[in-house]
Parts: C-alpha cells; sequence; structure tokens
C-alpha cells in the first residue's frame, strides 16, 4: 500500500506540489493521471523518497520512505521517468546489479532473475549486452531491474513514453499480471485512455493538487459525462485555465 | 559496506568493456608521457654527443690577412671555409642560415697586429639559433685561447714573466653527480607519471557520475536503499584501481625506455630500474585516491559527459601548477613543501632520481596530507549526492 498525505513541494517560487493526499491500494493498479508539469513526476519522486517534501509524509505498507536506506524502500519498486541501462552490461548484470544493491544473496539472485526472464520474456536476450536493444526489451530489462527483490508495491513513471503500440500492449499485461499477483501499482500518465484502459482507481492532479479521484465510474459522474475523456477535460478545465 | 563493493566491481567491469576508457586509461594515458619522453631524451642526447665529436666548419673572409690564426685554428681541427664577404653581406649570410657562423678579419688587423695593438676580428653569428650558438661559443674559446697564447708570447719575448699576464687562474669544481646531470634532463618526467595518474581515471570518473545521468539509470539507482557514500565510495574506489593500473603501466613503460634511452653517453646514469619504480609507486598512491575524489567531484556537478570532459581537462594541468611554481623558483626539497600534493610527489621522486636521502617524515607527510585532502573531497562529493539536485 502506497500512501500520500498531504504532500507540499516548493521549488523556489513554485508550488509544484501543494497537499496532495491519496491512497494505492494492494491489488489495484491506480492511475496518477494529469497533463505535462501538473507535479505528478515530483509526487512519485517523494514518494519514492529522492525528494524530500517541506511537508507531509510518504508511506510505503505503512514505514514512512525519508531516509536512503529506509526500509520502505525494500517493499517498492520503481520505474522512473529515464529507464537507462548500463550497455556495456547483460541484462541479467543489468538486473543483477541492482538485485545485489537490494541486498539478494548471490544464489537467491540467480533464481530470482531466472524467474523474471521467465515471466517477462526476455529469455532470448538476457545474456546479450543492452547497448541496442529495442525500447521494448529496454523497457522490460527496466522492469525486471525494478522487481527484482520482489516488492509488494510499484511505482512506475510515465512507463508508456516512447513504446510502440506492441511495446504497450505489452507492458499492459504485465501490469495486469503483477496486479492479479496482488501487488500495489501506481504508475503516473498524461494518456487518458492509457489510465482509461488499466487502471482501478484515478488521482487526476493539476497544477499541483488533487482535483478529482475514485474509480473510473465516479470520476465519469464527477464530469457529468458519460465520456471519460469529457470528464477529465471538465474536472481539469478551471485549474488549467480553460473555459 | 558490501554495496560499496558491489557498485565497484560493477564499475570495474563496465569499464573494462568500454574500449574508449581502455585505450585512454590504459594506453595513451600511461604510455604517452614514457614514449614522448623516450623520444625526446634520445634525440637530445644524438644530437649533443654528435656536436662535440664533429669538426667545427665556419665561414671565414680575409683569411688570408691573419694566416697565423688560420693555422691555429685549422690546428684545432676547424674547417675554414675561405669567401670574400663584406660586413653587410656576413650578416645576411648569418641570418639566412646559409653560413652558420662568419669571421671577418678586418685589413686593419694586420698593421694593427705587427704594432702590438688589439688587432679587430669580427664574429658574426645568431644567439637565438641553439645550433649556431654553439658553434659560436667553440670559436669564441678558440679565439680566447689563441689570443692568451699571443700575449704570453709577448710577454716572454720583452723578458717579462708570461704568468703576469694571468692574475687568476679558476678552476671550475662541478658538484653535479652523474645522476644529478640526469636529473636536468628527467626533471619534467615527473610530471608525466602524475598525467598518467590521472588520464587513468579520467573517464571512469566521467562515466560513473554525468555518463550515469545522461545514461538516464541515475535516478533508478538513487531510489535503491543504498546509502549515496556507499554508491560514491565504490565509484571512487573504482576510479582509484584504473588510476593504479595506469600508473603501473606508465612505470612500466618508463622503466623499459630508460633501459634504452643511452644517457650513460653523456656520463649521466638514470637511476629508474625496477626498484626505483616501485618507490615511485609507493610516492604516489596517496595522490591516487586525492585525483580520483577530485575528479569525480567535478563530474558530479556537470549534467553531461561532454560538460564534464571539458571540465576534467582541466583538472588534469592541476598537478603542473605546483611543479611549474616549483621549477620557475627552483625550490628544493623542504618539509614545509610536503603539504602541497603533486608538488610534494614531484620533489620526491625528483629526490629519489636523484640518489638524496629522503627524510621519513617528508613522506608521511606527503602522504598524510594528499590522503587528508582526498577525504575532505570524498565528503563533499558524497554530500552532493546527497541533494535533490543530483536528479538533475
Amino acid at each position: 500500500m502506497i500512501e500520500a498525505a498531504a504532500l507540499c513541494k516548493r521549488f523556489g517560487a513554485i508550488e509544484a506540489v501543494r497537499e496532495v493526499s491519496f491512497v494505492a491500494r494492494d491489488g489495484e493498479i491506480t492511475g496518477l493521471l494529469g497533463p505535462n508539469g501538473a507535479g505528478k513526476s515530483t509526487t512519485l519522486r517523494m514518494l519514492y523518497g529522492v525528494v524530500t517534501p517541506d511537508s507531509g509524509r510518504a508511506c510505503i505498507d505503512g514505514i514512512d520512505i525519508r531516509g536512503e536506506t529506509s526500509s520502505a524502500r525494500a517493499h517498492l519498486g520503481v520505474l522512473p521517468h529515464a529507464t537507462g541501462l548500463y550497455g556495456n552490461l547483460t541484462a541479467r548484470e543489468n538486473i543483477e546489479y541492482f538485485g545485489a544493491l537490494q541486498g539478494i544473496g548471490r544464489e537467491r539472485l540467480h533464481v530470482r532473475t531466472a524467474e523474471l526472464a521467465r515471466s517477462l520474456g526476455m529469455e532470448s536476450f538476457i545474456e546479450r549486452r543492452t547497448k541496442g536493444f529495442s525500447q521494448g526489451q529496454r523497457i522490460k530489462v527496466a522492469l525486471a531491474r525494478a522487481l527484482v527483490h520482489d516488492p509488494a508495491n510499484l511505482v512506475l513513471d510515465e512507463p508508456t513514453n516512447g513504446l510502440d503500440v506492441m511495446a504497450i500492449r505489452n507492458l499492459r499485461d504485465m501490469l495486469q499480471e503483477l496486479k492479479s499477483q496482488g501487488r500495489c501499482i501506481l504508475f503516473s500518465s498524461h494518456v487518458m485512455q492509457e489510465v482509461a484502459a488499466l487502471c482501478d482507481q484515478v488521482v487526476i492532479i493539476g497544477q499541483g493538487r488533487v482535483l478529482a479521484q475514485g474509480t473510473l465510474q465516479s470520476i465519469r459522474e464527477l464530469g457529468g459525462t458519460s465520456s471519460l475523456e469529457e470528464a477529465f477535460l471538465q474536472i481539469l478545465g478551471p485549474a488549467e485555465g480553460f473555459d | 559496506m558490501p554495496a560499496l563493493f558491489t557498485v565497484f566491481g560493477k564499475e570495474f567491469l563496465e569499464n573494462l568493456r568500454d574500449r574508449r576508457t581502455l585505450l585512454s586509461a590504459l594506453l595513451f594515458g600511461p604510455l604517452f608521457g614514457p614514449l614522448l619522453f623516450g623520444a625526446m631524451v634520445s634525440r637530445m642526447l644524438d644530437q649533443s654527443v654528435v656536436e662535440s665529436d664533429e669538426p667545427l666548419q665556419i665561414t671565414i673572409s680575409g683569411g688570408e690577412r691573419a694566416p697565423n690564426l688560420c693555422h691555429y685554428l685549422e690546428s684545432q681541427g676547424v674547417r675554414l671555409v675561405s669567401v670574400s664577404l663584406s660586413e653587410e653581406a656576413a650578416r645576411a649570410a648569418v641570418r639566412k642560415g646559409v653560413s652558420p657562423v662568419v669571421l671577418i678579419v678586418p685589413a686593419e688587423y694586420g698593421p694593427r697586429f705587427t704594432q702590438g695593438m688589439p688587432a679587430p676580428l669580427l664574429l658574426v653569428a645568431d644567439s637565438s639559433d641553439a645550433q649556431t650558438r654553439k658553434s659560436a661559443d667553440r670559436i669564441r674559446m678558440l679565439l680566447a685561447g689563441y689570443d692568451s697564447g699571443v700575449a704570453q708570447l709577448r710577454l716572454q719575448i720583452r723578458g717579462l714573466n708570461p704568468l703576469l699576464a694571468v692574475p687568476v687562474a679558476v678552476n671550475e669544481i662541478d658538484v653535479t653527480t652523474p645522476t644529478g646531470r640526469a636529473v636536468v634532463v628527467l626533471g619534467f618526467m615527473t610530471y608525466f607519471v602524475l598525467f598518467a595518474v590521472l588520464m587513468g581515471g579520467l573517464y571512469l570518473a566521467i562515466d560513473s557520475t554525468a555518463g550515469e545521468r545522461e545514461r538516464g539509470s541515475l535516478e533508478a539507482l538513487l531510489s535503491l536503499p543504498v546509502a549515496r557514500a556507499a554508491l560514491v565510495g565504490g565509484k571512487i574506489l573504482a576510479t582509484c584501481a584504473y588510476m593504479c593500473l595506469s600508473l603501473a603501466i606508465c612505470l612500466t613503460a618508463f622503466v623499459v625506455v630508460f633501459h634504452f634511452v643511452p644517457l650513460e653517453r653523456l656520463g649521466m646514469s638514470a637511476n629508474l630500474g625496477v626498484g626505483t619504480a616501485l618507490i615511485f609507486f609507493t610516492i604516489c598512491l596517496p595522490f591516487v585516491p586525492l585525483g580520483a575524489a577530485l575528479m569525480t567531484l567535478v563530474a558530479s556537478f556537470t549534467r553531461s559527459y561532454r560538460e564534464a570532459q571539458t571540465y576534467l581537462t582541466s583538472v588534469l594541468l592541476v598537478p603542473t601548477l605546483p611543479i611549474a611554481f616549483a621549477s620557475i623558483y627552483s625550490l628544493k626539497t623542504k618539509s614545509s613543501l610536503m603539504f602541497i600534493p603533486s608538488l610534494s610527489q614531484h620533489l620526491l621522486m625528483t629526490s629519489v632520481l636523484k640518489d638524496e636521502p629522503i627524510a621519513p617524515l617528508d613522506v608521511v607527510v606527503s602522504a598524510g596530507s594528499a590522503l587528508g585532502l582526498a577525504l575532505m573531497l570524498i565528503v563533499l562529493t558524497a554530500r552532493h549526492w546527497r541533494r535533490e539536485t543530483m536528479l538533475g
């Protein structure tokens, strides 16, 4: 379970995140939806602990994330906006490097990597150096890297960026699979259709504030329209300065 | 602690597979100095050996007016080329390099010589040209010899003791040992050694910081439950490992090069065998973490590979400053100078080359100050890595 409680963050004169609160529950996919610059990345960064909130709390399974060696991080897998790999290392070495840094022993790590290779369909390229991998292959390795310590929670920052249709569908299937394993999945996106296709819960964020949250159905009702896109624009409207 | 070694292992392996790092860290960096140095020194030696053996050749104008002088010069092994040149033409000839040195015997030479008055000679040479300056120096010495010879002869004929004309007898005692003389030539080799040390870690320092950011792997790394100090420590340690390798390769190359450079032909001995190389390695070892921490710190502030390269190239020049300063003011090894990294390594290595005794305290101070400064920079780097701005 991932909890954001009244998170605030300001960079100089800019209030990037104001009083953001929501809960992403286990066994559900929660979508953080908002236009570019709404404060999605900053919110997620506070949740995985690389940015310290000015006020408020971020908890993973009830443990405060603050502190670089916080035990909360052991419960959390992170796929940041930038998912760069080490080109001179093989896919396996990339995954096992992160596993070793998570404190997993060599033998368990080997078993775990084989498991991930099978479940994510990476067996054909697991021993190849990642230089020259396709976007689809890269996202699989990055996802495996985030899941290597078998975390109950997963945070993904715009994971579909730069992926082709096939890769997006693949990722979607993988996230559904992870959800069915009972994990808590939180991902951000500025693409409404993506959220609609995947999420159980939606948190709409604009200009650093939570504008609406709930199930897809309740969002539609809130917007007073049957189209999710209309509802999204309705909710976003005043905050984004649309008429 | 295990995280530190995990990071170390990964950085070491990753860069071992990178051709650019390997070429610059383990080939160009460490070998550039010894090869350039070997080529330069052997060329310099060849030249000076050849010059002192070669018969001196000068152009003489009006030589028929001074047959005795010509005789004397020829008896000293000087080859005379007789021409007829005015002073103007002689100047032009020397300036254009047609004749390196021209000796003009003016018309009044003969009459004044016979009257016992100072007889004029004109020596035309270009002192800005190292080659002709040597020839001019040699001919000047020969002329001085002729001058005093004739003077003493004249006194003797007049019944005076010729020694009256030699009021002072200067005996020069050169205390330079053969090794010491070589040090003048070898003075700047210490910089090549320090350069190789830094070059060894340059690309790794960039790749593990700015490279990590540019590749987009930094944020994922920073979100792991690992202390930033362990990440920084592992990266600096890997940089140190490459720097040590580069240092070892450089010193080995120097030992090999010195084996072939004919320093003995000038009565010099280069005190650089395997033993000296090991002492050099020990002297430079404390400089390794200092250089690694400095480069990692600077690279951590940059946004891209290219930016890091720009800044780190100037870091490569940092150790030259104290060394250049030392040679301008010809500083001698002093305990107070041992607090200055790179200068202290330079002075200690020079002392070893000169076969001078080294105070153990100096070595301790040199190592201590470098390591102390390194520790400070490592702490600064780790602190910077804890800041949110690291994400970029």
